[in-house]
């Protein structure tokens, strides 16, 4: 018996949101008294070993290049496989972009309950339920899993990444690789700028920025923290922000550690993808913006005034 | 080419959220429905898209859930679709859901089935992927763009920090989001056109949960707002760095 973290990887580096999951597993696994062994589908350049810190006892890999692009069909099957011959009964993934495409079919596959987007281990004492989020994170729900195998994807940014002195055996393990039926045909992927669903600090702006124009302070800050930037849906509509930016109930949801809200009212629509972050600042220059409800530190007042005095404050904080 | 867009139901974005039963159950007193916004705007209209460019094509929706669903249903037969199917079962976790969609797609030789990225209700983004495995189709999820060349699909989805492009063939199981389309407002003709769409009842097939709810809760209350004055934004700098220990 054991518990299986899929290990997702990028450009040879292991993601960080599969380093959470792989934490994530590793203490279920000491939970339920099990081996955690990790699969990694594909070439990484990094040391697998360093998987141990993360409390992965055996990491087992597939060394094939072509996995490098992702048919979930194809790594589903391949998974399931490794399930069966490992005799795992928890498979353990990210939320992230692949776990999402990833994680359903493999439920259906291997007729195992899943719980997409966990946010807290499982509470095995009776039975094995696990909290995830619901209503675009206005509630959580406790999701009971009746089959004997189970799958958790772990929602980004959840759960901590554990850093112990272990080391990890790696392996190959033989699977059978079903011929892909995508093809990734190009990639294109904005250089030198955090995910915001990986992002630990978000800085966001709203239509109260006037304009693309004034989108400079926002990416100061961000650039100083290193954040992500995030915006509200009509400031992506009216396309002085990328699309991808756009958090909310019909955007992206983040969880950051800070979300650094400005100019934004704070709609339930755009509260629903931020409100699960650990710290919410909001500036706002009417003090009945409904985000100042759901902040936990805000200024009444202008943006334009208030944002250099706060980049000025950043700036000396960080010795720059 | 035949295409099947799966449509769900859920609570508007501004409906109250709270539960009833022991916090077992979603109190639905007051609640508006409404589609399921990533199933309307993106999935929904971009197949309305495909068959404005090639009027042979065949769109069917489908939707699992009881007759109050049907009110839903006639609202997405107003935007677009020929004929929608509704599968009578109360649903219950993404797996039969899923296998029901799976049984309906199978039976109708759809080429292409679109889903929503997720729903606004328990944001699963789930039943595309088990429809994918149960027929043993490729699936791309996230895709912001779908362009049809013959059986050929070409497609851009998500990947963390940008986008990626694929290519893939029918048939083929899609999750649309945001970049598929653009929110379309049903006008008169269609809403009257959808009362008189055929609107088929089939029953369910046989499937055995895998997850149940146990209980639901929400998020407990903020402590409140603590508010810096505006000329002295440097306190609020020491407060993300000293006490919150954010930056
Ligand atoms: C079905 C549905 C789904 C939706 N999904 C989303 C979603 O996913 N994400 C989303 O964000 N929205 C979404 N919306 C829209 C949402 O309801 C709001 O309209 C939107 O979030 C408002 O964006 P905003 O706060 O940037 O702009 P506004 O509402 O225009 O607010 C601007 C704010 O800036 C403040 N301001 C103005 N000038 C200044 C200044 N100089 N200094 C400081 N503050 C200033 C104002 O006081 C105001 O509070 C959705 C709506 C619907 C109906």
């Amino acid at each position: 018996m054991s518990v299986l973290v899929y290990i997702d990887h990028t450009d040879g580096e292991i993601k960080k949101s599969s380093l959470e999951a792989a934490s994530y597993g590793a203490k279920l696994a000491s939970q339920l008294g099990v081996a955690a062994h990790g699969l990694v589908l594909g070439t990484v350049s990094t040391d697998l070993s360093a998987l141990g810190k993360q409390g992965i006892q055996k990491v087992h890999q597939v060394k094939n290049d072509s996995l490098n692009q992702f048919d979930p069909g194809q790594q589903a099957t391949m998974i399931a496989e490794a399930v069966g011959s490992l005799g795992a009964t928890v498979v353990v993934l990210s939320n992230n972009v692949t776990g999402k495409a990833l994680a359903p079919r493999l439920s259906a596959r291997l007729k195992a309950g899943l719980v997409a987007g966990a946010v807290a281990l499982p509470d095995t004492s009776n039975g094995f339920v696990v909290k995830k989020a619901v209503f675009s994170g206005k509630a959580f729900a406790q999701v009971e899993v009746t089959s004997p195998v189970k799958i958790i994807s772990l929602t980004p940014n959840a759960f901590s990444v554990s850093n112990g002195d272990g080391s990890a055996e790696v392996a190959e393990i033989n699977l059978t690789v079903p011929a892909a039926k995508i093809k990734v045909t190009g990639i294109n992927k904005i250089k030198g700028q955090i995910p915001l669903s990986e992002a630990e600090l978000v800085v966001s702006g709203g239509r109260g920025l006037k304009g693309p124009e004034n989108w400079g302070m926002i990416e100061e800050l961000a650039d100083l923290l290193g954040a992500a930037t995030a915006c509200s849906r009509p400031v992506a509509d009216s396309h002085w922000r990328p699309h991808h930016e756009h958090v909310g109930q019909t955007g992206g949801a983040v969880a950051p550690n800070l979300y650094f809200a400005v100019g934004i009212s704070g709609a339930i629509q755009h509260l629903a993808g931020v409100n699960r972050s650990k710290v919410i600042v909001v500036i706002n220059k009417d003090p009945e913006a409904p985000f100042f409800k759901a902040a936990d530190y805000g200024i009444v007042g202008d943006a334009f005034e208030v944002m250099p005095k706060i980049i000025d404050s950043v700036k000396k904080l960080k010795g720059k | 080419m035949k295409i099947l867009v799966c449509i769900s139901k859920t609570p508007d974005t501004t409906a109250k959220i709270a539960f009833t039963d022991n916090n077992k159950k979603f109190a639905t007193d007051g609640v508006q429905w409404i589609i399921n916004p990533y199933d309307e705007w993106y999935a929904l209209v971009r197949a309305i898209e495909l068959k404005e460019k090639d009027p042979a094509t065949v769109l069917h929706l489908v939707n699992v859930g009881g007759a109050e669903n049907d009110a839903i249903i006639r609202k997405a037969l107003a935007l677009g679709g020929d004929e929608a199917i509704r599968v009578n079962i109360e649903s219950q976790d993404s797996f039969t859901i899923a296998s029901q969609i799976a049984q309906v797609a199978k039976e109708g030789g759809y080429d292409l089935v679109f889903t929503g990225k997720e729903t606004i209700d328990y944001n699963g983004s789930s039943i595309g992927g088990m429809v994918a495995e149960l027929l043993d189709l490729p699936y791309v999820s996230l895709a912001t763009k779908l362009e049809l060349e013959g059986s050929n699909v070409k497609l851009t989805r998500e990947i963390e920090g940008g986008e990626e492009t694929v290519e893939t063939s029918l048939p083929l199981v899609v999750s649309a989001q945001k970049g598929m389309a653009e929110q379309r407002i049903p006008n008169m003709k269609g809403i009257m056109g959808a009362r008189t769409k055929p609107l088929k009842v089939v029953e369910p097939v046989a499937v055995e949960a895998l997850t149940s709810i146990a209980g639901f809760e929400l998020p407990p209350a903020k402590a409140g707002v603590k508010l810096v004055p505006a000329d002295n934004p440097e306190e609020l700098v020491r407060l993300l760095h000293e006490e919150a220990k954010v930056i």
